[in-house]
């Protein structure tokens, strides 16, 4: 069964067409990458999977359970990790970690075990205590990857995680989440706008203007536009698009 | 689901409220310093000017200071209401709204939580404000401080919907300053708060109307007969009606399928 299974989703914002028939699949374990520029559509499509908007058209589901209809089964598999900071800034990261388990619904005792496991994936036990106002932006980042993963999810959504942050905090974030992709098998859709986080033999989906221009394996999507790299391959894709 | 998973969720909504109170005790004093100005210097001025005669629930005549109390209370209440609705808008501006919108839990039941948090938070504020009060010589019946309670509970669910649906409807934070202008202060002065509805009928008849059907009005009657341990089912059934329009309209408000979060979006 797919963690997500996107069919022929169409969202518009009264006359603007966000997203358009958009299909994406993914595998327990496939760590993706959705590619696209500023207002591509990748904000509004994480919309629409973790329900914050519903779908109006097409089918979105989450290991079988549709998202619209089944809402509950579906977000209880979602993690999610969002453009913007959504910590709050004057709580401490232990705080902001126990809120989060509450929201679903999880004892005060098993959510201790999952954030001491949690954080320390993190390596961030010394933080525990510090208001997430005095972490760096990408400490804030790791946490909210902790924070995404308490409850267990199986399919973890990153909305431009590594936006505003420095090289090295962008590296070690891509290298943290790949490795959870790896060992929990985790199904990852990681969104992006900076090619050079996608490695070869990665899965990746291309979306301009709302459409879904390209999706496969790096090399396969290299081979099909005929150019040198998955950055030429954009560069090209979204040129004949422009 | 079962109700465990549903209390474990409350209590995490409130305790974080709880934090964020106790994180922001600025926030606090600066809600009691409000009513405390229009006690301290707004009724000295106008306790000459304005005479009450005898109106239930009193039985004897009172101070104006005496007949104010219950306004300021729920003036305490209106802006813990307005401000935890604005930041309801701040946080989903913010993106810190969204943790809490994916939730596997139902959405009504977050909102209503939510907004549950909020009114303990309004309470604590109103025993805090009584306290003081009573150097004012404001001092109710020693029943009247638990009766209050349940009409605190339901005028700040009411207040708190009524900000709730405001927010589902504000698209930015900018625009909300402006609403709170065409909200609290109509909302306050077109009220029984500051002064008796049959010296406003004297007056203007229309105003009257206005002031009649005004939902902060009943707010402030539900809480003026409860501090003094007394009924009043035209208010009480007033109150809960406005109560259950204000918090069907906000839950539409946040309902994906409906509510305006909709037309927010981008990217």
């Amino acid at each position: 069964m797919e963690a997500l299974d996107i069919k022929n989703v169409t969202h518009r914002f009264g006359d603007f067409v966000a997203l358009n028939q958009v299909d994406i699949k993914i595998n327990p374990g496939d760590f993706t990458v959705l590619l696209g520029l500023n207002g591509a559509g990748k904000t509004t499509l994480y919309s629409l999977i973790t329900r914050l908007y519903n779908n109006r058209s097409g089918s979105i589901k989450i290991y079988g359970y549709d998202v619209r209809d089944q809402s509950s089964d579906a977000l209880k598999n979602i993690g999610v990790v969002f453009q913007q900071p959504t910590l709050d800034l004057d709580l401490n990261v232990e705080e902001n970690l126990y809120y989060h388990s509450s929201l679903h619904g999880i004892s005060k005792i098993e959510a201790k075990k999952r954030i001491k496991r949690e954080i320390g994936r993190i390596e961030l036990e010394d933080k525990l205590r510090f208001k997430v106002r005095s972490l760096s932006g990408g400490q804030r980042r790791r946490v909210e990857i902790a924070r995404s993963l308490l409850h267990n999810p199986k399919l973890l959504l990153l909305d431009e995680p590594t936006v505003g942050l420095d090289i090295g905090s962008r590296q070690l974030i891509l290298k943290h989440v790949k490795k959870l992709c790896r060992e929990k098998k985790l199904a990852v859709l990681w969104a992006t706008h900076l090619i050079d986080e996608i490695d070869k033999g990665e899965r990746v989906v291309i979306i301009h203007n709302g459409k879904i221009l390209k999706s496969g394996e790096v090399g396969e999507i290299v081979k099909n536009t005929r150019t040198k790299n998955i950055r030429d391959a954009f560069n090209k894709l979204v040129k004949i698009k422009l | 689901m079962n109700a465990i998973i549903f209390l474990r969720c409350f209590k995490g909504i409130v305790l974080r409220e709880a934090l964020r109170f106790i994180h922001q005790k600025e926030r606090f004093f600066s809600a009691l310093v409000r009513p405390l100005v229009w006690l301290g210097i707004f009724a000295a001025g106008f306790r000459s000017v304005l005479g009450v005669s005898i109106i239930p629930p009193y039985e004897t005549y009172i101070t104006y200071e005496v007949y104010i109390a219950p306004g300021l209370i729920a003036m305490i209440q209106l802006f813990n209401g307005m401000q935890s609705s604005l930041s309801m808008v701040y946080d989903r501006e913010m993106g810190s709204m969204k943790t809490m919108l994916v939730s596997p839990i139902p959405r009504w039941f977050l909102l209503i939580s939510k907004l549950l948090a909020g009114v303990f938070v309004s309470i604590l504020q109103v025993y805090a404000f009584l306290i003081i009060a009573s150097f004012w010589n404001i001092i109710p019946p020693i029943t009247g401080y638990i009766t209050i309670l349940p009409a605190l509970m339901l005028s700040g669910l009411m207040l708190g919907a009524l900000g709730m649906f405001l927010s589902s409807a504000i698209k930015q934070l900018e625009n909300f300053a402006g609403v709170m202008n065409f909200v609290i202060f109509p909302m306050f002065f077109a009220s029984s708060a500051l002064y008796p509805l049959w010296k406003i009928e004297e007056t203007s008849e229309w105003l009257y109307y206005v002031c009649f059907y005004n939902p902060f009005t009943y707010a402030v009657e539900t809480i003026r007969f409860s501090l003094y341990s007394q009924i009043n089912i035209e208010y009480s059934i007033g109150i809960i009606i406005f109560t259950v329009v204000f918090l069907f309209l906000s839950i539409m408000g946040y309902d994906p399928a409906r509510g305006s979060l909709q037309r927010k979006g981008k990217g």
